[in-house]
């Protein structure tokens, strides 16, 4: 399953060599516009490897409240660009409600109260809209949730179709690179108009990661996205994530230490709404410097 | 251990049986008794109305009484007109209230709507006919559609504005959430996505209320009022379902109570008939799914 993934990704790359180095191509409009696309892509991944090191999240004092009860209590975190980083601790930590904060999905719920600074790609929260910031911060739920009334292939274009009225002829392509990413392309190309209910919940959420992968977010949030999934759905999308680290960055809350150790190159342990510890997994796995995040990967509570 | 003695118990395993046969009787008389009316009423109003339709009835005014023949056409387009006007004013206003409750309803004014549609679905509709004749036929001092398209458009806000926001509160909170996180705006979540999830249940509550306010009498007795020709204009005295087989019902004329036995089943086609057809407009190629 894995290989047949990691051929998907190579054939993806070969196509994407081909649309951006064929001049007779750029004669058609659609392929212009693919290249420009392409190009995109091709800008993030030059952007990323120069600043390798660069922050894409930092947050100062970063406070939720809910009904004047604190979620999350003053966390100062810096996340890598173009890593994993896997947020992990025992349930009502703050896991969710800190990713939350990341893309104003707190404006939903009522009562909630965010205080402290956070700085996402270099600027600060409050100079995006909240539009613009979920573009930017895209989203996978714990459940699959694709939209009951579209296709698979509606499903995949919504978040472009919606927002920003692309031509058409630069759908297909969106659809079949998302989809390749997501790992779901061989599974579903003969049958992209059927309803995005009619897959299994593991295809679902490859479906939910293609739709998010459309809308080209720099960085992506998952909150528990393989707890409702099977071994092999998640070995899947592990094997996504792997691929895709090297142009987005990821933020994964995971109850699964195994799955933190597995996908991660960053590790932030929370306990009762404070981050008690953020370092290299390996290290947070082997030499962990506070007692409370030994106890908990230990297994001696939580 | 003492459940499975129970389970094992042969007594308690035959009460067990036995409670089960008396509910599931109980339950099965109950769905029959519920839909003998029903039943009946079609039958009923089939076999007495279908033996006095022909051509003419659809295409002729009334006739005086002892003249044969003659039809209900203008009561028929009269109907179709008022329930339209009705629809057109009541329909978008429930719908816009419904969506309003459910989904921006955190403010003490949703909770007033929310209340007053409460209110307003439990008055009686004669009430409602006598506001619209207070509102409209004293103002423009004459009867008209346009009034009885009032009185029947009040009654349906309420269906409306309850069953749109039933069914968007069932929309599960988690589509939302994958919407906006896909920096879709609100305003295109609520249209694109949850008002289309919860389009089927919706529409369903509209065709109920076009469905009871076709069949409404009491709002339009004194608001559209009747008339044995064509009306002129909407602004008109009109003829209408339910008032002319009223009227023909309370004449003491068999051949008129015919009549109204005829009229009484094309009411129930008609409204069988638009709300077939709006389904197959309406019909969502995934709506099963849902």
């Amino acid at each position: 399953m894995a290989n047949e993934f990691l051929n998907n990704i190579n054939e993806f790359n070969l196509k994407e060599k081909y649309l951006s180095t064929n001049p007779e191509d750029s004669e058609n409009p659609v392929f212009i516009k693919s290249e420009e696309y392409v190009n995109k892509d091709a800008a993030v991944q030059e952007k990323s490897s120069h600043e390798k090191s660069a922050i894409a999240v930092s947050t100062t004092n970063l406070s939720v409240w809910f009904n004047d009860k604190p979620g999350i209590e003053n966390v100062n975190i810096n996340i890598k660009k173009d890593s994993v980083t896997a947020i992990i601790g025992p349930s009502g930590c703050g896991k969710s409600t800190f990713l939350r904060a990341l893309n104003f999905m707190h404006d939903l719920t009522p009562n909630a109260v965010v205080t402290g600074e956070i700085n996402i790609l270099g600027k600060d929260i409050t100079e995006y809209n909240s539009i613009d910031i979920r573009k930017k911060v895209g989203m996978v739920f714990q459940k699959p949730n694709p939209f009951p009334t579209m296709s698979i292939y509606d499903n995949v274009i919504s978040g472009l179709k919606l927002n920003w009225g692309h031509k058409k002829g630069l759908y297909d392509e969106i659809v079949e690179t998302s989809l390749v990413q997501s790992g779901l392309w061989n599974e579903v190309k003969d049958r992209l108009k059927i309803s995005a209910y009619s897959l299994s919940g593991g295809q679902q959420q490859r479906l939910c990661i293609a739709r998010t992968l459309a809308v080209k977010p720099e960085i992506i949030l998952m909150d528990e996205p393989t707890s409702a999934l099977d071994p092999i759905s998640t070995a899947g999308i592990e094997a996504s994530i792997h691929d895709l680290k090297k142009i987005y960055t990821f933020i994964i809350v995971t109850h699964n230490m195994q799955q933190a150790a597995r996908v991660s190159d960053f590790t932030a342990y929370f306990y009762l709404g404070k981050l008690i510890e953020h370092s290299k997994t390996s290290t947070v796995f082997t030499k962990p410097k506070e007692k409370l995040t030994e106890e908990y990967i230990t297994g001696k509570f939580g | 251990m003492e459940a499975y003695e129970i389970l094992a118990n042969p007594k308690n395993l035959k009460r067990r049986k036995i409670i089960n046969i008396v509910m599931l009787t109980l339950s099965v008389v109950s769905g029959l008794v519920a839909i003998i009316p029903l039943i009946y009423i079609l039958f009923y109003t089939t076999a007495a109305g279908i033996s006095s339709l022909n051509l003419d009835f659809f295409t002729q005014l009334p006739k005086p009484v002892g003249e044969p023949g003659g039809g209900i056409a203008n009561a028929i387009v009269g109907s179709v007109e008022i329930v339209g006007l009705g629809s057109a004013f009541g329909i978008p206003i429930g719908l816009m209230s419904g969506i309003y409750v459910s989904e921006f309803s955190k403010s003490f004014f949703a909770n007033i709507v929310k209340f007053v549609t409460d209110v307003l679905s439990g008055i009686p509709s004669i009430i409602i006919g006598i506001f619209a004749y207070g509102v409209i036929v004293l103002q423009t001092k004459h009867f008209s559609a346009l009034a009885g398209g009032f009185a029947l458009g009040i009654l349906m806000i309420p269906t409306v504005t309850r069953i749109t926001e039933e069914m968007l509160k069932l929309v599960p909170i988690s589509l939302r959430e994958a919407s906006l996180a896909l920096g879709i705006s609100r305003w295109k979540t609520t249209l694109k996505i949850v008002l289309r999830t919860a389009s089927g249940g919706i529409i369903t509550g509209m065709l109920l209320a076009i469905a009871r306010a076709a069949g409404e009498t009491a709002p339009l007795l004194f608001t559209s009022f009747g008339n044995s020709f064509w009306s002129e204009s909407i602004d008109s005295p009109t003829a209408s379902l339910p008032v002319q087989i009223f009227n023909y019902a309370i004449s003491p004329y068999a051949e008129w109570h015919q009549k109204a036995w005829a009229g009484a089943f094309v009411l129930i086609a008609l409204v069988f008939i638009i709300s077939l057809i709006v389904r197959l407009i309406t019909k969502n190629k995934f709506s099963q799914s849902v």
